[in-house]
C-alpha cells in the first residue's frame, strides 16, 4: 500500500498533506469540538451567578445538566489524540506549562462536582458555595485554555530536546492574558446564547440582554488580539501573506460573528447560537492555519519549533489511529446527535434535575 | 524528596482515589442492567424502584468518577513528559481508543441514563443503560491494555536517534533522550502477555465491587426493616452473582499470578518474599518479610507456590537474589499488600458461598435464624473488602513491576519530568490532597444521605406503556 505521502506526491498535492498533517486537521477537530459543544457550557456557567434566584439558578445548571459530561469527553478524547499523535507536544506543553495545567485540571473537577453537588441541599451557604465554585471554575477553565493557546502562539523557550522551562508569571504575558480573557469573553456570548434556547420567559430575555453585552465585550478583545498579532506575532501572519487567497477566512469569521447580533436582534435564537458556534470554529481555524505545520512556537520561531513533522508518531501508529477514528468518530457523531435531539427543548426541572 | 519521588506519590494518590469510582460504575453498572432487563422481561415495578434508586447512587459514583479521571489522562504529560516522549507511539492509541470508544459512549448515554427515565420509552432506556455499562467495560479494556503493555511490552521496537534497535536492547542513559518505542504489531502490544489476564482480573473485581455494593446497602435496609422487598431482591441478585465471580476470581487470580511468574519474576518473588530460588518454593499465608536479612517469616505452606505456579511441587521458584538489588521492588509493601488482597477475596468468596448457601435453603430471610442475621450484619461492611482488595492488588502491581517504569526498558527514575521543579509538584501534590479530601467527605456525606433516603417507594414510571412523555410537547 503506498504511504499517504507517495500518494500525495502522485496526485501533485502539496507534500504537507500527509498523515502527520491529517493528524493535524484531526486533533483540531477534536478540541473545536471541545470549544463549541463545551463551551456553551463553560459560558454558562460564567453567566451562573447573574440569576439572582435559585430556581433560575436551577434552570441555568439543568439547561446544561445532561449534556455537559459528554462535551467534556471531547477535551479527555482530544488530550489521548493528542498523546498518540503528536507525543513531544503532549509531554513538552504539558510539562512545561506544569501549573497552568494543574489549576486547569482543579478546575475542570470543581466544576464537575459543582454541578453534581450544588442542589443535593437545600442550605444556602451550601448552594452559594457550588454556585460560586461552579462559576470561578467554569471562567478559569476558559481563561487557562485561552492562556496556553496564546503561548503556544507566541513562543515558549523550547530546547533541542524539546523542553521547556518557563517560570508561571512568565507565561502570563499580555498576549496570553489577552486571549485567555478573549476565551472567556467568547464562551460568555456562546453560553448565553445557549440559554436564550433552552430558557423561557424573562430568564430568556434576560440571556438575550448578556449575549448583546458579551458580544460587544468580545468584538473589542477581538479586535485587540488580533491588532496584537499582527503587530507582534508575524509569524503567525505569513501563512496569509504567502497565501493571500487565505485571506478570505478572516473575512468569513467577520461576517460570522457580526451575524450574531443581527440574529439575536432578529429573535432568531437558532440562528444567533449556530453563528456563535461557527465563530468559535472560524476563529480557531484562523488559529490553525497560523500555527500549520507548527504545534509549538519556539522563541524566536525557528528550527526548534514543534512541528507536525518532528513531533509526531510514526505513520504506522497515525494510519492505526486513522483507522481508530474512522469507527470511533460516526458512531459518536450518530449517538451525540440522537442525545441533542433527546433532550432538545426548554429546560423543565423534575425529580431527576440537579 | 525530589521530582521523581513526589510525582511518584501525586500519581500514586491521584490514581489511588480515582480507583474508588470506576470499579463501582463498571460492576453498579451490571446490577443496572440486569434490574432493569429483570423490570423488562417481568414487568414488575418493583426492580424499576430499584433501577432508579440505584441509578442515582450511579450518578453520584459516575460524576467523582470523571471529575478526578481527567487527571489522568494528563498527567502522564505533566509528571512523566520523559516517559510519554518514549512511549507515546504504543501508548498514546490505547488512551486515545479509551476516549473515543470508552468515554465518549459512556458520557452520552449516562444522560439518558439518569435524566432520559420520562423522556425515552424503557427499552431505550434499557439500551441506555447497557451502553453505559459496555462504555463502563471497554473503558476498562483500554486502560488495563495500556498498564499491561507497561508490565510486559510488546510488539514494538526500539528507535534510538531514528535507527532500528530490537525491543530488548539495552538502553543506555544517554541514549533515552533520544530514543521512543516505535510500533511494530497494533495486536501484539493490545494483546501483550499479561493485558488478557489482568483484564479479566480487574474487570471480577470490579464485578465484586458493585455486587457487594448492592449487597451491603440491602441487608442494611433488611436489618432495618425497611424497603424490605428491595432488599430481598437486591440479595437475591447480588449474592449468587457474586458467589459465582469470587470462583472464577480465584481462577482468573491463578492464571494471573501464573504469568506474574514467567514475565515478572521478580514481581512474584516480592509478592510471596521469595528470596533464594528453591525447589518446592512455600506460600507464606500470613508473614513478615527481614528484608535486611534476606528472608520471609510467617506460616508457610512448603512447596505450595511452586505448585501453584508450575503445577510441580518440585519446581523451583527464582527468588529476588537473582537480581541485583537496583533491579529488585520493594518486597514488604509488595508482599503485605498481596496477601491483604488474598484474604480479601478469601472474605468475599466466604461471604457470597454461605449468603448464597443460606439463600437457596429460604433461610437468609428468616428472622430468627442467627447465622443470617450474623451474616447480612457482616455484609453491611463488606462493601469495603472489594474496595481494599482492588487498592491492593493495584499496589501491587505497580509497586512490584519497580523499579521499572515500562518493565525491563524504561526506569521509573528515568521518566520523569525533568522540567518540573519539585516544588511545583509539591504544590499540586498539596492541593490534590486538600480538594480530594473534601471530595471524598462529601462524597461519602452525600453516599450515606442517598442511601438512608432510600428508594421511593411510591416512583413509578409516569408512563408505563412505553409511550415517551416529553416535558416539552
Amino acid at each position: 500500500m503506498p504511504s499517504a505521502s507517495q500518494l500525495s506526491q502522485v496526485f501533485g498535492l502539496p507534500l504537507y498533506l500527509d498523515l502527520s498533517a491529517l493528524w493535524f486537521v484531526l486533533v483540531g477537530i477534536l478540541f473545536v469540538g471541545y470549544a463549541v459543544l463545551d463551551g456553551f457550557d463553560l459560558g454558562a456557567g460564567t453567566l451562573h451567578l447573574l440569576a439572582r434566584s435559585d430556581h433560575d439558578r436551577r434552570l441555568i445548571l439543568n439547561a446544561i445538566g445532561p449534556i455537559w459530561d459528554g462535551n467534556e469527553v471531547w477535551l479527555v478524547t482530544g488530550g489521548g489524540a493528542l498523546f498518540a499523535a503528536f507525543p513531544l507536544v503532549y509531554a513538552s506543553v504539558f510539562s512545561g506549562l506544569y501549573l497552568p495545567c494543574m489549576v486547569l485540571l482543579l478546575a475542570l473537577i470543581f466544576r464537575a462536582v459543582a454541578i453534581e453537588f450544588r442542589s443535593k441541599e437545600p442550605w444556602k451557604w451550601w448552594r452559594n458555595f457550588w454556585d460560586l465554585s461552579f462559576c470561578l471554575s467554569s471562567t478559569a477553565v476558559g481563561f487557562l485554555l485561552g492562556v496556553i493557546l496564546g503561548n503556544l502562539a507566541q513562543g515558549l523557550p523550547l530546547d533541542a530536546q524539546g523542553n521547556i522551562r518557563i517560570g508561571f508569571f512568565e507565561l502570563l504575558t499580555p498576549y496570553p492574558v489577552l486571549v485567555g480573557l478573549l476565551t472567556v469573553v467568547l464562551f460568555t456570548m456562546h453560553g448565553a446564547n445557549y440559554l436564550i434556547l433552552k430558557l423561557e420567559g424573562p430568564l430568556a430575555e434576560q440571556a438575550r440582554f448578556w449575549a448583546q453585552n458579551a458580544i460587544i465585550a468580545f468584538i473589542i478583545l477581538y479586535a485587540m488580539v488580533t491588532g496584537y498579532t499582527l503587530l507582534y506575532l508575524p509569524h503567525l501572519a505569513a501563512p496569509f501573506r504567502a497565501f493571500p487567497f487565505l485571506n478570505v477566512l478572516p473575512l468569513i469569521t467577520l461576517f460570522v460573528i457580526a451575524n450574531i447580533p443581527r440574529e439575536l436582534n432578529q429573535h432568531r435564537p437558532m440562528l444567533s447560537f449556530l453563528s456563535s458556534c461557527g465563530a468559535i470554529v472560524m476563529l480557531l481555524l484562523l488559529f490553525g492555519v497560523g500555527m500549520f505545520p507548527n504545534l509549538v512556537y519556539a522563541i524566536p520561531p525557528g528550527p526548534l519549533n514543534l512541528t507536525i513533522h518532528n513531533a509526531c508518531s510514526t505513520t504506522k501508529t497515525l494510519s492505526i489511529m486513522l483507522l481508530i477514528a474512522f469507527i470511533g468518530m460516526p458512531i459518536v457523531a450518530a449517538y451525540t446527535i440522537s442525545i441533542y435531539y433527546i433532550f432538545r427543548g426548554k429546560v423543565k426541572l423534575d425529580s431527576t434535575s440537579y | 524528596m525530589d521530582t521523581e519521588t513526589l510525582s511518584r506519590i501525586q500519581f500514586a494518590a491521584t490514581i489511588a482515589f480515582h480507583y474508588f469510582y470506576p470499579p463501582i460504575s463498571i460492576g453498579l453498572g451490571l446490577m443496572l442492567v440486569f434490574m432493569e432487563g429483570l423490570y423488562l422481561k417481568t414487568g414488575e415495578k418493583i426492580w424499576h424502584q430499584m433501577a432508579h434508586f440505584w441509578t442515582r447512587i450511579f450518578g453520584l459514583v459516575f460524576a467523582m468518577g470523571t471529575a478526578t479521571g481527567i487527571v489522568m489522562e494528563f498527567q502522564f504529560g505533566t509528571n512523566w513528559a520523559t516517559y510519554s516522549r518514549f512511549v507515546g507511539d504504543v501508548f498514546g492509541s490505547a488512551l486515545a481508543s479509551e476516549g473515543i470508544f470508552a468515554f465518549m459512549l459512556e458520557a452520552g448515554f449516562l444522560s439518558i441514563l439518569l435524566f432520559g427515565w420520562n423522556r425515552v420509552s424503557k427499552k431505550t432506556h434499557f439500551f441506555a443503560t447497557c451502553m453505559v455499562c459496555l462504555g463502563a467495560h471497554f473503558s476498562a479494556i483500554w486502560i488495563v491494555v495500556a498498564n499491561s503493555w507497561m508490565q510486559t511490552p510488546a510488539g514494538f521496537h526500539l528507535e534510538i536517534r531514528g535507527e532500528r534497535f530490537p525491543a530488548n536492547y539495552p538502553l543506555r542513559v544517554e541514549d533515552i533522550p533520544h530514543a521512543r518505542a516505535v510500533i511494530e504489531d497494533f495486536w501484539a502490544m493490545v494483546f501483550n502477555p499479561s493485558s488478557v489476564d489482568r483484564l479479566t482480573h480487574t474487570v471480577l473485581g470490579a464485578w465484586l465491587t458493585g455486587a457487594f455494593l448492592v449487597a451491603s446497602v440491602s441487608s442494611y435496609f433488611f436489618l432495618r426493616r425497611r424497603h424490605l422487598e428491595i432488599a430481598r431482591r437486591g440479595l437475591r441478585l447480588a449474592l449468587p452473582f457474586a458467589a459465582v465471580v469470587s470462583l472464577l476470581q480465584f481462577l482468573s487470580a491463578h492464571s494471573t499470578a501464573k504469568g506474574v511468574a514467567a514475565n515478572q519474576p521478580a514481581k512474584l518473588a516480592a509478592m510471596e518474599g521469595i528470596y533464594k530460588t528453591e525447589a518446592a518454593a512455600p506460600l507464606t499465608a500470613i508473614g513478615w518479610v527481614d528484608e535486611k536479612n534476606e528472608r520471609t517469616i510467617g506460616l508457610k505452606l512448603p512447596g505450595m507456590l511452586s505448585f501453584l505456579v508450575h503445577g510441580k511441587i518440585e519446581s523451583s521458584v527464582k527468588g529476588l537474589k537473582e537480581f541485583p538489588p537496583q533491579d529488585r521492588p520493594k518486597v514488604q509493601p509488595v508482599f503485605q499488600l498481596f496477601h491483604l488482597m488474598v484474604a480479601c477475596a478469601f472474605a468475599m468468596a466466604g461471604l457470597a458461598f454461605v449468603g448464597t448457601a443460606l439463600l437457596f435453603q429460604d433461610r437468609l430471610f428468616s428472622p430468627n435464624f442467627a447465622p443470617s442475621r450474623w451474616l447480612l450484619l457482616a455484609l453491611v461492611p463488606a462493601v469495603l473488602l472489594p474496595h481494599i482488595a482492588g487498592q491492593a492488588g493495584w499496589f501491587v502491581a505497580e509497586l512490584g513491576r519497580q523499579p521499572w517504569i515500562v518493565y525491563g526498558l524504561l526506569r521509573t527514575s528515568q521518566g520523569f519530568s525533568e522540567v518540573v521543579s519539585a516544588n511545583q509538584v509539591l504544590t499540586s501534590l498539596i492541593l490534590f490532597s486538600m480538594v480530594y479530601a473534601l471530595l471524598f467527605a462529601l462524597f461519602i456525606y452525600l453516599l450515606n444521605r442517598k442511601i438512608h433516603h432510600g428508594p421511593d417507594e411510591d416512583h413509578l414510571p409516569k408512563h408505563d406503556g412505553g409511550i415517551p412523555a416529553r416535558a416539552n410537547a
